[in-house]
Parts: C-alpha cells; sequence; structure tokens
C-alpha cells in the first residue's frame, strides 16, 4: 500500500507545483498588465493616500496657500483643503477619489503626486530615510489680489461669465475666474455621500458651476473682434487717422448691417478716422474694412494672436477658438460672412483667455507672449525644482502698428462709461456686445470688455465676459467695471 | 533552552523503562519551539499589520495575541499528554496557518470598517468571532485527541459514519430556505441565530472514515481481477459500486447544492483512497473519465457552470457581467499589484476583492506578502500533508495509511481548488482555504482532520510495547521497507 501513497505524495507535490508555476506566472510574467489595468483601482488608492503636494501663489505682500493637505485619521490620510475655493476653483481644479480631478491638479498631478521623474532624487533620499514620498509643490502665476477682485466682482453682482487677466509682458495668468463656480473642498471631501451629493448638484446645475469658462468656453466676440481687423488693416500700411466710412447702414448678404445706434458713424455721413470709428464701435467702419481687405489678411491676423491654435496648454488645455464653424476653423464663408466676423458676429468664437491674449500682445508692442499659470515648481521641501520660462510666441503686429492701436484704445476708454475708473491711471480698452442665439434682439447679449493699464507701460492685460440677463445690456456698462477693479487690483492699488 | 531537553527525556523514559533499546524521542521538544517560532511570526506579522494601519496599540491587540498563544499552548500540553508521539510538523504548521488567517482577517476587518466609516454605515467585524471559532475548535481537536485513543476504533463505527455524513451532505439541500438559505448561489448552509455552519464541511471527513474503513474490510475484493481487457485488469462489474456511490453523491452535491467545490473535493479524495486500496491506476483513470463525463454534463445542464467557465477562461471579458469575472478579476489585480515581494501587510487594498477573507484570503496574502509570501504559505501546506502523508506510510495498519493518506490528500486538494481558483489555474469552485480562512464550519472540521492526522502519527511513531498487535494481513515487504526507513534501529525477523 506505501507504492501508491508515496505517488500520492507526488501528485500532491505536483499540484503545489503546478500552483506556483500559475502564481509565477501570475505575478511576475503577467503582474504588469494586471497592475496597469485601468479597472485597477490600487494604484490610483496609493497616490491618493500619499502627502500631495501644496498649490500657492504670492500677492504683492503676502504668500495664499490654494490647496493644502490635512492629515486624517482615516484610510486615505490626507484631506485635500482649498482656500477660498470657489475663487480659485478654475485654477486649482478639483481633487476627488471617487471622480479624478479637474483643472490644475489634474494638469499638475505627476508633480503634485510626486511621481514626476524630476522629484526622482528626493522620493530616492525619502525612501532611504523612510519618510512617506510627497508631493512636489506648486507655485502659481496667479496674483490673489486680483483673482479675488475679479471673482468678487463677478460674483457680487451675480453674473456669470469669466475674467482673465494677463502680464502681457510675460504671459503669465494674473487672474482666472469663472462664475458661477463650485467649492472643490465638497469635492475632495472623504465622506463618499457628501462627494457624490456635491457632484451631482454641480453637473445638474444648468448655469454649468463646474465649466471653467475662461479657457473651456468660447463666446462670440462682438466689437472686440474690431482690434483684430484695426490691426489687420494697420499692417496693411493704414494709419489710425485714415478715413474709414461712416455710412449708417451697409447691404450685407441679404441683410442690412447697422451701427449700434442707428444713425451715422459720429453723426457724419462723410467718413471718420479709424480711431474715432473704433472708439464710437461703428459697426459699418470695420464691416467695410474687414471686406476690403479680404479673408486672407483677416485670417492671418487672426491666427498671428493665437485664433485656431489647437494644442496651448497652460497647462490645462485651452479650447481653440475659431473664426468659422467648428469644421473649418480658420475658413470664413463668403463675403456676407467675413463682414459679419469684422464686427465679430456670425460664427467667429474666442475663449475670454484668447481676447486676453489679443489685447496683452497689443500691449506687449505686438509681440505675443505664451500664456503660463505654473510660475515654478516646488520640491517638497520648498526649493524650486524648475521656474517658468517666458515664451514667445512670434510678433502678431509691428510696434508701430501696436502703438497706433494702444492710442485708438485710450480714446476708446475715454468714451466708455461704467464704474470704477481711477484718476492718474490711463486704460486702453474696447468693449462689445455680442448678440447670441436665433432671435439676437430677444436674446441677453455677451457683454465684453478687453483692456490693458497703464497704457503708457502695460502691466496688465484684462478681459471679461459676462453673460448677462439683460437684453439691452451693452460691455461698457456691466463688465468695464469689474475689468478695472481687476487691473486696479492687479496694480496693487487695492 | 532547557524545555526541549525535558520534553524529549521525560515521557520516553517512563514508557520504556523495561525495555533496553534506546528511547525513541517524542519530540515534543522540538513542537513547543516550532509552536513559540510560529507564534513569533504571528506576532509580527500583527505589528506589521498595526504599523502600516497606523492603528495604535490597543489592548485588543494584546488580547488577539494572548488568546493565540495561550490557545497553543493548551493543545500542545494536550498533545504532549494524549498523543506524546505525534508528528512535531504538524501542529506548528496549523498554528501558523490559523495565525496568519486570524491577522488577515483582522487586517480586511480594519479595511471594511474603514469603508463602511465613510458610507456612514456600521458592520460587524469578524476576527472576534474566527478567536471564538478557533478556541471551539480546539476544543473538538482536545475531544477528538482524547475520545480517540486509537484510530483502529474509528473502523467499528464506520458505517455509522457514513450514514451521519450522508445525512448532513444532504441536510441543507431537504431543509426549507429559512434554515438552510442559498448563499452566493450555493445551498450549504445552516444557519442556526447568528452562526452559521456548512454541514458539508463535517460529512467530507466522516464520509472519507467511512471510505477507509469500508475499503479496508473490503480491499481483498477489490484486488480479486476481473476481466483481462487489452492488458489492463478491469475490475468486476458489481465492483464498481464504491465509485459510481461516490460518483453519485458528488454530482447529487453539485446539481441540489450547486457546490462546485465539495463534489470536485469528495470525488477527487475517495478517487485517490481507492486507488491507494487496490494499488491500480484504472480506477484513477476510470474515475476520471466519469468526472470528465459529470463535468461535461454539469457544462451542458447548467448556466452557473458555464458562467464559472467563462470567468476562468477570460474573467477580463465577463469583468462587467453580472456574476462575471469581477471577483477573480479584482484577485488577479491584486495579486499583479503585489507582485514579487508584495505590497507589505497592511499596505495593499485587498479589501477591493469581494469575499477577501474568505474564498479570496489567498489573494488578500498573495497581495500584501506577495509572490515570497503566497509561495511559503503553499509551501506551509505541503510541509503539513507531507508530514501527514509521511505517518500514513509509517504506520503499521492499513486503516491508519488510507485514513492518513487520504486527509493528507484532502488537505492539499482544498489548497489546490481554492488557491487554483483564485489564481485562475482553474475555474473558481468557492470553498474556503484550510485555517485560514474566515469560517467556523471550516475550521472546526479542519483541526478534527488534524486531530486524526495527530493520532496516525502519534500511532505511527509510538515505540511498540508489550504484545504486538495481531499480525494484519498486507503485503510484508512494502510494511517492512517502511520500518527500515522510520526506523533503523529496530530489526525486524521477517
Amino acid at each position: 500500500m506505501n507504492t501508491p501513497l508515496r505517488r500520492v505524495g507526488l501528485a500532491m507535490l505536483g499540484m503545489i507545483i503546478l500552483l506556483l508555476a500559475n502564481a509565477t506566472y501570475i505575478q511576475i510574467i503577467k503582474a504588469d498588465d494586471y497592475r496597469e489595468d485601468p479597472r485597477n483601482q490600487r494604484v490610483l488608492l496609493e497616490e491618493y493616500s500619499r502627502q500631495r503636494g501644496k498649490i500657492l501663489a504670492k500677492g504683492a505682500n503676502n504668500q495664499v496657500m490654494l490647496a493644502t493637505v490635512l492629515p486624517t485619521n482615516d484610510r486615505l490620510r490626507y484631506l485635500r483643503q482649498y482656500t477660498a475655493g470657489p475663487t480659485f476653483a478654475p485654477v486649482t481644479g478639483y481633487y476627488s477619489v471617487r471622480y479624478g480631478a479637474g483643472g490644475l491638479e489634474r494638469a499638475e498631478d505627476e508633480i503634485l503626486n510626486g511621481s514626476d521623474d524630476r522629484l526622482f532624487v528626493r522620493r530616492l533620499s525619502d525612501l532611504i530615510t523612510g519618510r512617506d514620498p510627497r508631493g512636489g509643490n506648486i507655485e502659481l502665476t496667479i496674483n490673489p489680489d486680483a483673482q479675488t477682485a475679479a471673482y468678487d466682482a463677478m460674483a457680487k453682482a451675480g453674473f456669470a461669465g469669466s475674467v482673465v487677466a494677463l502680464n502681457p509682458k510675460t504671459g503669465e495668468i494674473l487672474a482666472m475666474v469663472s462664475t458661477p463656480s463650485y467649492d472643490p473642498n465638497t469635492l475632495s471631501a472623504h465622506d463618499g455621500i457628501a462627494q457624490e451629493k456635491a457632484w451631482k448638484e454641480y453637473n445638474a446645475d444648468k448655469r454649468k458651476p463646474m465649466l471653467n469658462r475662461a479657457i473651456s468656453e468660447t463666446y462670440a466676440p462682438g466689437s472686440t473682434f474690431k482690434l483684430v481687423v484695426a490691426a489687420a488693416a494697420l499692417e496693411d500700411g493704414k494709419s489710425k487717422d485714415d478715413q474709414v466710412t461712416s455710412t449708417d447702414r451697409l447691404q450685407v448678404g441679404g441683410s442690412e448691417l447697422r451701427n449700434y445706434n442707428r444713425g451715422f458713424c459720429n453723426g457724419t455721413p462723410d467718413g471718420v478716422t479709424m480711431e474715432v470709428a473704433l472708439s464710437l464701435s461703428c459697426n459699418t467702419a470695420f464691416a467695410q474694412l474687414a471686406g476690403d481687405l479680404g479673408p486672407q489678411k483677416i485670417a492671418e491676423q487672426a491666427a498671428e494672436f493665437g485664433i485656431g491654435e489647437n494644442d496651448l496648454v497652460v497647462p490645462m488645455k485651452v479650447e481653440q477658438s475659431c473664426l468659422g464653424p467648428s469644421a473649418s476653423c480658420m475658413t470664413v464663408a463668403d463675403k456676407a460672412a467675413l463682414m459679419q466676423t469684422g464686427i465679430g458676429q456670425r460664427d467667429v468664437r474666442l475663449t475670454p483667455l484668447q481676447n486676453a491674449q489679443i489685447v496683452a500682445t497689443i500691449a506687449n508692442g505686438g509681440e505675443r507672449m505664451r500664456p503660463q499659470l505654473v510660475k515654478s515648481i516646488l520640491a517638497p521641501d520648498l526649493s524650486e525644482i524648475s521656474r517658468l520660462d517666458t515664451d514667445s510666441l512670434g510678433r502678431a503686429m509691428s510696434r508701430d502698428a501696436a502703438g497706433q492701436l494702444r492710442d485708438m484704445m485710450v480714446a476708446s476708454e475715454a468714451k466708455t462709461g461704467g464704474d470704477g475708473k481711477r484718476e492718474g491711471l490711463t486704460i486702453a480698452s474696447k468693449t462689445g456686445t455680442a448678440e447670441t442665439g436665433n432671435d439676437p434682439k430677444n436674446t441677453p447679449p455677451f457683454a465684453w470688455y478687453v483692456a490693458f493699464a497703464p497704457a503708457d507701460d502695460p502691466k496688465v492685460a484684462v478681459a471679461v465676459v459676462v453673460e448677462s440677463q439683460d437684453v439691452a445690456a451693452t460691455g461698457g456698462k456691466l463688465s468695464a467695471a469689474i475689468g478695472r477693479a481687476t487691473m486696479i487690483a492687479a496694480l496693487g492699488g487695492g | 533552552m532547557s524545555t526541549p531537553v525535558q520534553g524529549a527525556v521525560g515521557p520516553a523514559t517512563g514508557q520504556n523503562s523495561a525495555a533496553t533499546e534506546p528511547a525513541a524521542p517524542t519530540r515534543r521538544g522540538t513542537e513547543l519551539l516550532l509552536l513559540g517560532f510560529a507564534a513569533f511570526v504571528v506576532s509580527a506579522a500583527l505589528m506589521l499589520v498595526e504599523a502600516n494601519q497606523e492603528q495604535q496599540l490597543t489592548l485588543r491587540i494584546v488580547w488577539y495575541g494572548l488568546a493565540f498563544l495561550g490557545l497553543f499552548a493548551v493543545a500542545h500540553v494536550a498533545v504532549r499528554k494524549f498523543a506524546p508521539y505525534a508528528d512535531p510538523l504538524i501542529l506548528p504548521c496549523v498554528a501558523l496557518l490559523n495565525g496568519l488567517g486570524l491577522v488577515m482577517i483582522y487586517r480586511i476587518d480594519l479595511a471594511m470598517t474603514e469603508k463602511a466609516l465613510r458610507a456612514g454605515r456600521e458592520i460587524n467585524n469578524d476576527v472576534p468571532k474566527q478567536i471564538l471559532w478557533t478556541t471551539v475548535a480546539l476544543a473538538l481537536f482536545l475531544a477528538v485527541l482524547i475520545v480517540i485513543k486509537d484510530h483502529r476504533t474509528l473502523t467499528k463505527y464506520s458505517y455509522t459514519f457514513g450514514l451521519v455524513g450522508l445525512f448532513l451532505l444532504a441536510l441543507p439541500a431537504v431543509l426549507p430556505s429559512f434554515i438552510a438559505p442559498t448563499i452566493n448561489g450555493a445551498k450549504i448552509w445552516l444557519k442556526v441565530g447568528p452562526f452559521s455552519l456548512q454541514p458539508g464541511e463535517f460529512a467530507k471527513i466522516l464520509l472519507l472514515v467511512f471510505f477507509a474503513a469500508f475499503l479496508v474490510s473490503k480491499r481483498d475484493l477489490f484486488m480479486a481481477a476481473g476481466r483481462r481487457v487489452l492488458g489492463v485488469d478491469l475490475p468486476r462489474a458489481r465492483d464498481l459500486g464504491p465509485v459510481v456511490f461516490a460518483w453519485a453523491v458528488s454530482l447529487g452535491v453539485l446539481v441540489f447544492q450547486k457546490d462546485l467545490g465539495t463534489s470536485l473535493l469528495f470525488f477527487g479524495t475517495i478517487l485517490v483512497m481507492l486507488y491507494v486500496a487496490t494499488e491500480r491506476a484504472v480506477w484513477v483513470v476510470l474515475g476520471l473519465t466519469l468526472f470528465v463525463g459529470g463535468a461535461i454534463i454539469a457544462y451542458n445542464l447548467f448556466t452557473h457552470v458555464q458562467q464559472r467557465v467563462a470567468n476562468w477562461f477570460d474573467p477580463l471579458a465577463t469583468y462587467a457581467d453580472a456574476g462575471g469575472g469581477y471577483q477573480i478579476a479584482q484577485a488577479l489585480f491584486g495579486l499583479g499589484t503585489g507582485g514579487i515581494g508584495g505590497t507589505g501587510l497592511g499596505a495593499g487594498r485587498p479589501e477591493l476583492v469581494p469575499l477577501a477573507n474568505t474564498d479570496f484570503i489567498a489573494a488578500a496574502i498573495g497581495e500584501e506578502l506577495g509572490f515570497i509570501g503566497l509561495a511559503a504559505l503553499l509551501l506551509v501546506y505541503t510541509v503539513l500533508a507531507l508530514r501527514g502523508m509521511r505517518s500514513a506510510l509509517a504506520v503499521r495498519d492499513t486503516f491508519g495509511k488510507l485514513l492518513g493518506g487520504g486527509l493528507s490528500f484532502l488537505l492539499i486538494m482544498q489548497v489546490f481548488v481554492v488557491v487554483g481558483g483564485v489564481t485562475k489555474l482553474i475555474p473558481m469552485t468557492g470553498i474556503t482555504a484550510p485555517f485560514l480562512s474566515y469560517g467556523g464550519s471550516s475550521l472546526l472540521a479542519n483541526y478534527v482532520l488534524i486531530a486524526l492526522l495527530l493520532r496516525i502519527s502519534d500511532a505511527a511513531r509510538r515505540p511498540q510495547t508489550g504484545a504486538r498487535p495481531r499480525p494484519v494481513p498486507q503485503a510484508p515487504i512494502a510494511e517492512a521497507h517502511t520500518v527500515m526507513v522510520q526506523r533503523p534501529q529496530v530489526e525486524r525477523p521477517e
């Protein structure tokens, strides 16, 4: 009986060897496939339990921690917290165990969670010293004062819309506001039910609080697009004093294009200078001008300002701004379409960031700088790993043309009403009121205000858009005050 | 270090005072030393869990540790008294497996509590219940050691055992579902108050004892050759009775209780015992043919069998299906994430696998202790089963050989079926890992199994005193050979 017992013993060994061989296959040979399977939450959960890096911004004389972590006693170990959550939400984004990350939290995730290669040496020393791996920190270009001023002004008025402020010389994004906003603290809460409730509420809200209007939404630019037409005309050899038409009506395709006040530009049928036409925002003059310049020159000038660019990241992806319908982004269908485009109507759509880039380029003497949100990347111990490189994206217009356009905008600001003007601060600006919808006369327009200041040595450029609720709204009334308040805050004048 | 010496000498001199031959060492000291080692490993594992889960060393933990040490100290003393010559490796192996199981169940409790806390629910921890079960199981272990002084007495009650075994096996299938509910598709539980029992676990052992006794008493019948076909001795048709019976019972379990695992276990073990008893491979071939036939019929008849096979074939493909491969895929993700070295005890996410503390506890260990840990675990099982097999080889009576071989094989078969299922070697059949998994019935039954193995090993190693037992009619050459290996100092006249 012992011989079969021995054989059974061998069979038992054989079964164990089979199990071991199979475990080798699963845990060693196929391990990476299983580890990296998108349905495997383990790696993700491990990252969530790491001490995530901070997001911070430096104001004139203060430093604001926009996103920090609080050690907790639960399994996730750290709770993500946001200072003034709704104000900075379009910048920081959110970080949710259940719903992933958005905004900068997503775009710079590798730095913040500590897996970026640039942090490798430090991770290694963490391993040796036995400290838990920590994420790197990110310092933003955001000016907390400007951001807060812009958000407060928008939120107090109950406006839906966006404010973007840039440093024209460096491309640094000083403010990026989107309203209505959401509180990322509710999404990073460790309470799963609270998280789910907030997420569902935000997504069900028709006002789309989680949409970052500054970079992910495009608006018809209205009269602010006249700056692009004017730039193209100046580049084409015209000057601000050259005469343009002042007619009260223009036949465009099957319909009539008229001025805002329904009369002649500047009250005269004899023509006006381009400067006056811009300052009074005469539609006929710029429609005619665009039609005369032709689609080629308008499209080239627009592209030089960055319209049509589809690969811009700040480091969040910026939605493409277009002249034409999205299928043919940079083509204008015909002359009628071109003339309507010249006054910022028809299919032309810009993100608030794009419109801010246009004024910033004018402010910077015609040279366009890459907009950037990250000023520096800091190691866990706050030593600097890398710093923002200002990056020129090329010249959109000559210095002289930019100077003339600035003068035209200063004249425009003088004609623009609204609150918030400040003695001694020269602002160059342009307003716009873009008609929307299929029934433009009865649909509230988008009210734009794009500007930079001080006009002679620009330090801040701003674009404000308000999705107004008021059918009779114009850019001047609604947006100008917000734009001015933002610029004054950015200039340190609170 | 004085304990082993005392232990080795004490009982031996007392028993063999009249004999001139040197006393056989009892090896109880070795057992105690190894139990101490097992307690050390388990305590270290518990500390790792505590460290990684950042729990404070609460009194609760001390209680767990002391409970473990105390329980096995009692078991050791009992073995010392009632089975002094038992194999010294068996009890430490069991203690190690049971202890690691408790640590793992505790560790999964922590994760589940955390999860429930976040979802705002409350759950009952499993580990106190499992400690209670361990206590009860050790009491049963003691009872078996005390009551059964000689394993051969079991043969007297073999038919009773067989009938009771069948009754227990069939019980859940015939009882109404308020007392025998269907859980996870199988109707194998009895619910009594807060406790649920699987009578099938005990039925396995009872039927095994019955089969061993039955085969020994009818052994000559099976040895008698039937017709010879193509050089193979076919058994006579009427001798097919037992194998057909086993086949019918396991098929019945499959059909009426939908319990693939028990069915497979039962059939495989009976087949092996038949082979050992008759020394004829033809039984294995015949049995496997029946098994394949039964499996094909089951596959075609039952959708849940088809689903299991599909989940085995590609769990990632049926991942999202109802009753699909989600569970196995999660286990594979865990095993893959663990890789060679594992995430560390308490640092993984074993709770992501449903049933992590019962059927899938091997996946939890593979995730946190890696391939190394899983392989070590399998080797502990191997040592345990091979020590059992060695006792079966060494014991002098055929019943002991058959029972010991059957019990050892049953142990490895359980490990093969459950670990093979978890690691996708074979279709998942849902049984518990002996000593590791949470579950009272399995623990109780396996402790009975171990008590019987210890009893057989005690008989195998006990020096023969006084009159030799009546000669057993069995192959003398095989017998002599065994004794040569086991105890070279005893010269046999045959």
